[in-house]
């Protein structure tokens, strides 16, 4: 069978035209996955209300498919419950985006990691609070 | 928008004159070497003149082989396996430079697994090599040492005179991949003392799908390819007849326009080097002086090279090249950029202009805005 040849059309314009790029002052949750060493590192931002993803941003160090799925997942999340929001798996954000190439599927596809671990750090932050108060 | 490609290391247009000279082959004069009626005979000749053509290139002596092969990479094997199998008696030792092209590297180390021993040799921050470390390494055991003539991700010039001189000194043959050189500096076999050198067509503007390996008189190889016997029964199979008479016509183009042509693609390096390193954290890697005339390398801190050649060509049009691990088929760092020390992080930020016949001093200005505007958005997503 045929290689598939580049990065799909939606990959490509996620790296053109990558979605909330950025930080949060701030912010209720904090993720950071990957390191420079290997190529791929990711950070993301998240503003909570009543657990729902109100805003969200990113910021990426890596390669095309690295910076895709930053910021496609960024758009999946938007709005979304954090419960769900921890539902979203890598294989979910590289079908949004129409696949990515075989050996990009587990060095660049990170972003769901990140998302994970900012939610994961919010929820910590809560519950720190919530013993504060107690 | 018009396309300005800066990738010639990785593939050229063939020249249209080497087209227009060799299309013949393809489809009128059409008969085998081997035969030996008329359309047989000219055929011969063909392949015979081009040899000949070749062999001027690189000032190699009458009674010197040139070799066609199929292209670099089976050059670079026929020099590497056919040399050390047919010596054997000579030594099991075998070196190379760190830098050398993954065809040279993958043959030796293919050879470690049948006994050999392959020693490497350092080259300094620049990419030079280390002479010493050569005189250490080699000894009258070491049956074949390769160094690039030059280094394509980094442009670097190696001092192969004096490579020569150490390898006959301590050890036996020494194999010399001129790939990215041959065509855009002089090259001269018997005042350097070379006895195998590595030519890709395609390289020197030729078509693709066919090379030539320099054998000098007296260095004896096994078949890699055994058959009917054709090149002089070293490389078996009819000759690729239009490949190889477009080849030799590259060549005596090559020769011919060299002295005019390498001092206006210097200028213009010169210029895109001077204006790319205007960005902020932007290094150039390789030697500074000692470097090929169409070869500018450089690598960014904090933005890695597949963004960097996917911005350039989608949004600038502009084809460049990067040693970052993230566009390797092996997801690996370069090696080159790490032999030459560089930190992994420092290595995935890399990019490579080759220029070409179509470059011109007027696509500069473009190139350079191209680079720093993306450069800068880069930078814009980057957490570092």
């Amino acid at each position: 069978m045929a290689e598939q040849i580049g990065y799909s059309d939606k990959v490509m314009d996620h790296f053109l035209k990558p979605r909330n790029v950025g930080t949060i002052e701030n912010p209720d949750g904090y993720g950071k996955v990957g390191n420079p060493v290997c190529g791929d590192l990711m950070e993301i931002y998240i503003k909570v209300e009543n657990d729902i993803i109100t805003d969200i941003k990113f910021k990426t160090f890596g390669c095309g498919s690295a910076i895709a799925t930053s910021s496609m997942v960024t758009e999946m999340v938007k709005g979304m419950h954090i419960d769900e929001a921890m539902k979203v798996t890598r294989n979910d954000v590289a079908c949004e985006l129409d696949g990515l190439p075989p050996k990009k599927m587990h060095c660049s596809n990170l972003a769901a990691d990140a998302l994970h671990a900012a939610i994961e750090d919010y929820k910590k932050k809560k519950a720190e609070k919530s013993q504060e108060r107690k | 928008m018009e396309k300005i490609y800066l990738d010639h290391a990785s593939g050229k247009q063939v020249n249209n004159r080497v087209l227009e000279y060799a299309k013949p082959y393809l489809n009128e004069k059409i008969g085998n070497p081997s035969s030996l009626y008329s359309v047989g005979l000219e055929a011969k000749r063909a392949v015979e003149k081009a040899r000949e053509k070749v062999a001027a290139l690189i000032n190699a002596d009458e009674k010197d082989k040139v070799i066609f092969t199929s292209g670099a990479t089976e050059s670079n094997n026929l020099a590497i396996k056919g040399t050390v199998l047919r010596n054997q008696s000579k030594g099991n030792k075998i070196a190379a430079s760190v830098i050398e092209h993954i065809s040279v590297v993958n043959p030796m180390k293919e050879l470690t697994k049948n006994g050999f021993v392959m020693n490497n040799i350092d080259v300094d921050e620049n990419g030079l090599i280390d002479l010493n470390k050569i005189s250490e390494i080699v000894n009258e055991k070491t049956v074949l040492t390769s160094v690039m003539y030059a280094n394509n991700e980094i442009g670097t010039i190696e001092p192969i005179k004096e490579v020569s001189r150490i390898v006959h000194e301590n050890g036996n043959y020494l194999h010399v991949d001129a790939t990215a050189a041959a065509g855009f500096i002089p090259i001269d076999v018997q005042e350097d003392g070379i006895d195998l050198l590595t030519l890709s067509s395609n390289d020197i503007y030729g078509p693709q799908g066919v090379g030539a390996l320099y054998v000098k008189a007296g260095v004896k190889l096994l078949p890699v390819l055994p058959g009917g016997g054709q090149e002089f029964g070293i490389r078996s199979g009819t000759e690729n007849l239009f490949g190889i008479v477009g080849m030799g016509e590259a060549a005596r183009i090559a020769k011919e326009e060299m002295e005019a042509e390498s001092p206006r693609l210097q200028k213009i390096r010169d210029a895109l080097i001077e204006g790319i390193l205007q960005v902020d954290e932007s290094y150039l890697t390789g030697h500074p002086e000692i470097r090929l005339p169409h070869h500018a390398s450089f690598r960014f801190s904090r933005i890695e090279g597949e963004s960097i050649l996917l911005s350039m060509d989608t949004i600038y049009g502009i084809q460049i090249a990067t040693g970052s691990a993230c566009s390797s088929k092996t997801l690996e760092a370069s090696r080159v950029l790490l032999s030459i020390g560089l930190k992994h992080e420092e290595a995935h930020g890399s990019m490579v202009i080759t220029l070409g016949r179509a470059n011109n001093m007027e696509q500069v200005p473009r190139i350079i805005e191209a680079v720093k505007g993306t450069i800068e958005r880069l930078r814009m997503l980057s957490p570092l």
